[in-house]
């Protein structure tokens, strides 16, 4: 009997640092995963991931969402597929992450168009319902903190102060029964939908919200944060990369110089090595490919750039001059810088599709005439960003991309006035570039890399 | 008072804009404490000159370019716009798509031309003393929810110069305000629906919310005074016929109803007929229409239809318009009525049952008041130039306009108290020293 004590010592350690990472059942997804993961079993997660999604909108279709029957089927699909989804006194860690990182995956193949960001969202959203529906009362609290929702529960004294008017004001309330029920206090102006029809009780600037009512405002937020993720990611990649992914989507293989040119840039913006690995290995499945194959061939390649094989060498992700001067694509390839490299009349219809005026893309042509491609890249920013000027003089793809997180994320000292100022705004955005830079020059530093072993291996 | 003219106009806005306008104050009002840079230069105004030339995007660098400006342009009318992300007198340079609306006061505008199907003394443009508790009904009811409901300090009344009132709210954090939340509030404001060919316009459930409930007792304290009294909406079969028709049928014809309001053979309902006085029916309807039959089911029962018609007669009517959109402009405070000639002044909400449009100043009446102190006190003085100086600062305080300018520093001095306290917070909170 002592054994079973000795036996479960070890897993117990673990388990505490595992339940830390995870506490909750169900989550926002508000940060990208980071850590190691076996290979095989992802290329599964990403697949069982999209096999839910499909059946909550199968479910969804079949039954009335929210009744009996909807529920238990949805949660026997979501245990067959072994993801997360009710608290228990089991080990919840590996459906818990399971759950977060097949999300991420699936955010960056689904945020390419408007159909694919619709329906994913209104499948995630299904699922968030579903598992906020039958989290029990007193874990909703915790989970509300710890995904940083603004949402306290009222305390019995206030509750009780207000008993009568909350009553009164909230019509999912079936009657005099407020102890059993939370009420949560929000600022008025989140609750929008519930205090214009007059559904709430406001008192001094806030909302009385009973727990039925929070769940419809939670989930727009997540509607909301989601939405804009998905945009977002799409936005901030430059042109060069963002044919390549859009390549990538539609041939699922790309030709050397596209995979090395694509897997730095994502070493760069910040996608560790398993994601990147994750990433490529999800695109290739789709073109078929075989995942042994891939591991030995394919993943040595990204592995190779992120230093981890051969040479160890930590290359840094390509420059614009080296997307502009080296490997020029050939039939078939998707790297190089579009503005160099595309025929003016696909550039043309391509910038079109991408929603740049038509003033905008005749200004980038021109650029592109002088031979002027990294500013015409610029312009094709402060098109899509919206700034008069961009604020930085582009060197990198990697620059683009947290150019544009800044600029998208709040970033309001890129944009300039017009007007000559008397604010000295122009210098600060300039300190900004200074400090960006020379940051990425030091990336850009460790310079060239052989490349000669690699391009053998590849060679087919 | 000074009857109001307005072939005069021109002559009296010249004096009004260059001795008695209360710049000082207004630049204090619209600069904020100049926390935000260029919030007063953003800012669009516009000017409706003589013979309605109607000018857009004007914007002032301060007080002093405000205040020679309208001296120049002497505007009939002066609306206040939204701040913009530019000057809006630049906005032409400005490149398309980049110059937007940014911020604004929550505004709301009541008339009282959209009461003219439950106010039986006047129509249009008319108004008097009788229908005029329309206006402190709607400013009690508005103001407390902005107040309690909504949690909004800084909320300034003004007469709008004719027929009605308007809010600006000024808090810092209600100008930022998007349009979908502004649209929101005066939808939980608003109780009254429909157009001409909607009969009865307001519709209860059971539940009452608490804002409903408190509006309610706010129109009880007035009713008799100005709906059974004043309006006197009961007096003969022409008017209450209104009334009755806001009953649903099933309760109209209900037996006990029917039968107390049984016709005598002229037509006449009997029993109305029998009360002299819009009081006493009023009494009688209302315990009429609160009892419960016991074999007629579901039907409600209790003091709604009393409150729906009390509601349909007293309770404030918004224009959503007016306060939905971020850039809409708004006739200034201080800015005259080139029809009545009155001044928009503030109105003090200590003193709201004691408001009295009529006794509102006319621009005239303020101009002659100015010329005959000026007369009199330049006989004492010898220097014709120094006196002039002397008095342009404090001549509002010697005209009729000093009580409302009073008005208008106390809100000011509430903004700016809210302001240092703020700015506290937040030096506190970098421990700044």
């Amino acid at each position: 009997m002592e054994f079973s004590g000795v036996k479960r010592r070890k897993p117990w350690l673990i388990g505490d640092q595992r339940k830390a990472s995870y506490p909750h059942s169900l989550q926002f997804y508000l940060q990208p995963p980071s850590e190691n993961i076996s290979l095989i079993e992802f290329e599964n997660l990403a697949i069982d991931r999209l096999k839910l999604l499909k059946s909550v909108e199968n479910l969804g279709v079949s039954y009335v969402k929210g009744t009996e029957l909807y529920q238990s089927k949805l949660e026997a699909e979501i245990r067959r597929l072994k993801f997360s989804y009710r608290e228990s006194l089991e080990d919840e860690y590996e459906p818990r992450r399971k759950d977060h990182i097949s999300h991420f995956i699936l955010r960056l193949a689904y945020c390419q168009s408007e159909d694919l960001r619709r329906w994913f969202i209104q499948q995630e959203m299904d699922l968030l319902r579903f598992r906020f529906s039958i989290l029990p009362k007193d874990k909703i609290q915790s989970f509300l903190q710890d995904s940083h929702l603004h949402f306290e529960a009222i305390s019995e004294e206030e509750k009780n102060l207000r008993e009568q008017e909350i009553i009164a004001s909230s019509t999912s309330l079936g009657g005099p029964k407020l102890e059993l029920e939370y009420v949560y206090k929000i600022p008025f102006a989140d609750a929008l939908d519930l205090f214009r029809g007059r559904k709430v009780y406001l008192e001094n600037g806030f909302a009385y919200v009973p727990l039925k009512d929070i769940v419809a405002i939670i989930l727009n937020e997540f509607r909301a944060k989601l939405s804009k993720a998905l945009a977002l990611s799409t936005k901030s990649f430059p042109p060069c990369m963002r044919q390549l992914h859009k390549a990538l989507r539609e041939n699922h293989h790309l030709r050397h110089g596209g995979r090395m040119q694509y897997g730095l840039f994502l070493k760069g913006i910040g996608l560790t090595l398993e994601q990147a690995l994750q990433f490529w290995k999800q695109e290739f499945i789709k073109g078929k490919m075989d995942p042994d194959k891939f591991d030995k061939g394919y993943s040595y390649n990204i592995r190779h750039s992120f230093g981890k094989e051969g040479k160890r060498t930590d290359y840094t992700p390509f420059s614009c001059l080296k997307i502009i001067l080296t490997n020029p694509p050939s039939q078939g390839d998707y790297h190089g810088c579009p503005f160099r490299h595309s025929d003016p009349e696909l550039l043309k219809q391509k910038l079109q599709s991408y929603k740049i005026t038509p003033g905008g893309i005749s200004q980038i042509l021109d650029l592109v005439k002088g031979t002027h491609y990294q500013v015409a890249c610029q312009k094709y920013f402060e098109m899509t960003h919206n700034v008069d000027d961009c604020g930085f003089s582009l060197n990198h793809p990697n620059q683009f991309f947290v150019e544009s997180q800044r600029v998208l994320n709040g970033g309001k000292d890129i944009k300039k006035e017009s007007i000559p100022p008397e604010t000295p705004q122009p210098k600060q955005s300039a300190q900004k570039t200074k400090n960006a830079s020379s940051a990425l020059a030091s990336l850009n530093s460790s310079l060239e890399m052989d490349m000669e072993g690699l391009e053998d291996y590849f060679s087919e | 008072m000074e009857p109001f003219d307005p072939a005069e106009l021109p002559e009296l806005l010249k004096l009004y804009y260059r001795r008695l306008f209360p710049y000082a104050q207004y630049y204090r009002w619209l600069n904020y404490g100049g926390v935000v840079k260029n919030y007063f230069q953003h800012r669009e105004f516009s000017f409706t000159l003589k013979d309605d030339i109607y000018i857009r995007y004007q914007s002032f660098n301060n007080q002093s370019d405000l205040e020679k400006e309208m001296q120049k342009m002497n505007p009939y009318k002066i609306d206040i716009g939204a701040v913009y992300s530019h000057r809006p007198n630049q906005h032409n340079t400005v490149k398309l798509g980049a110059f937007q609306a940014q911020e604004k006061e929550l505004v709301f505008d009541i008339d009282m031309t959209d009461y003219d199907d439950v106010r039986r003394c006047c129509s249009s443009a008319d108004i008097c003393s009788k229908c005029w508790t329309l206006m402190t009904m709607a400013i009690r009811i508005i103001d407390r929810a902005l107040k309690e409901d909504f949690g909004f300090k800084h909320r300034l009344w003004v007469y709008s110069g004719r027929r009605g009132v308007h809010c600006w709210v000024c808090d810092e954090s209600v100008r930022k305000l998007s349009s979908a939340v502004r649209s929101g509030i005066v939808e939980y404001l608003s109780l009254v629906k429909g157009g001409q060919d909607v009969k009865k316009k307001v519709h209860l459930s059971e539940n009452v919310h608490p804002f409903v409930r408190k509006s309610i007792s706010i129109i009880k304290k007035y009713f008799e005074g100005y709906a059974l009294v004043g309006q006197d909406i009961l007096e003969n079969k022409e008017s209450w016929d209104k009334i009755l028709a806001l009953v649903p049928e099933n309760i109209l014809s209900q037996d006990h109803f029917y039968v107390s309001l049984q016709y005598n053979e002229k037509g006449d309902h009997f029993n109305f007929q029998k009360h002299h006085s819009s009081l006493q029916r009023w009494e009688y309807l209302k315990k009429a229409a609160s009892q419960c039959p016991s074999n007629i089911k579901n039907e409600k029962c209790g003091p709604w239809l009393e409150w729906e018609i009390m509601l349909q007669y007293c309770f404030p009517r918004l224009d959503i318009n007016v306060s939905k959109g971020i850039n809409h402009l708004l006739k200034s405070p201080f800015s005259v009525h080139p029809k009545t000639g009155r001044i928009s002044v503030p109105i003090d909400l200590q003193k709201v049952d004691q408001f009295d449009p009529f006794a509102v100043p006319t621009i005239s009446s303020i101009c002659h008041e100015l010329d005959a102190i000026f007369t009199s006190e330049a006989e004492k003085e010898e220097n014709q130039a120094e006196s002039d100086i002397k008095h342009r600062t404090r001549d509002y305080k010697k005209t009729s306009l000093a009580p409302y300018v009073k008005v208008f520093e106390q809100f000011l001095e509430n903004l700016d108290k809210s302001r240092k306290g703020e700015l506290l917070k937040k030096s506190d909170l970098q421990k700044d020293f």
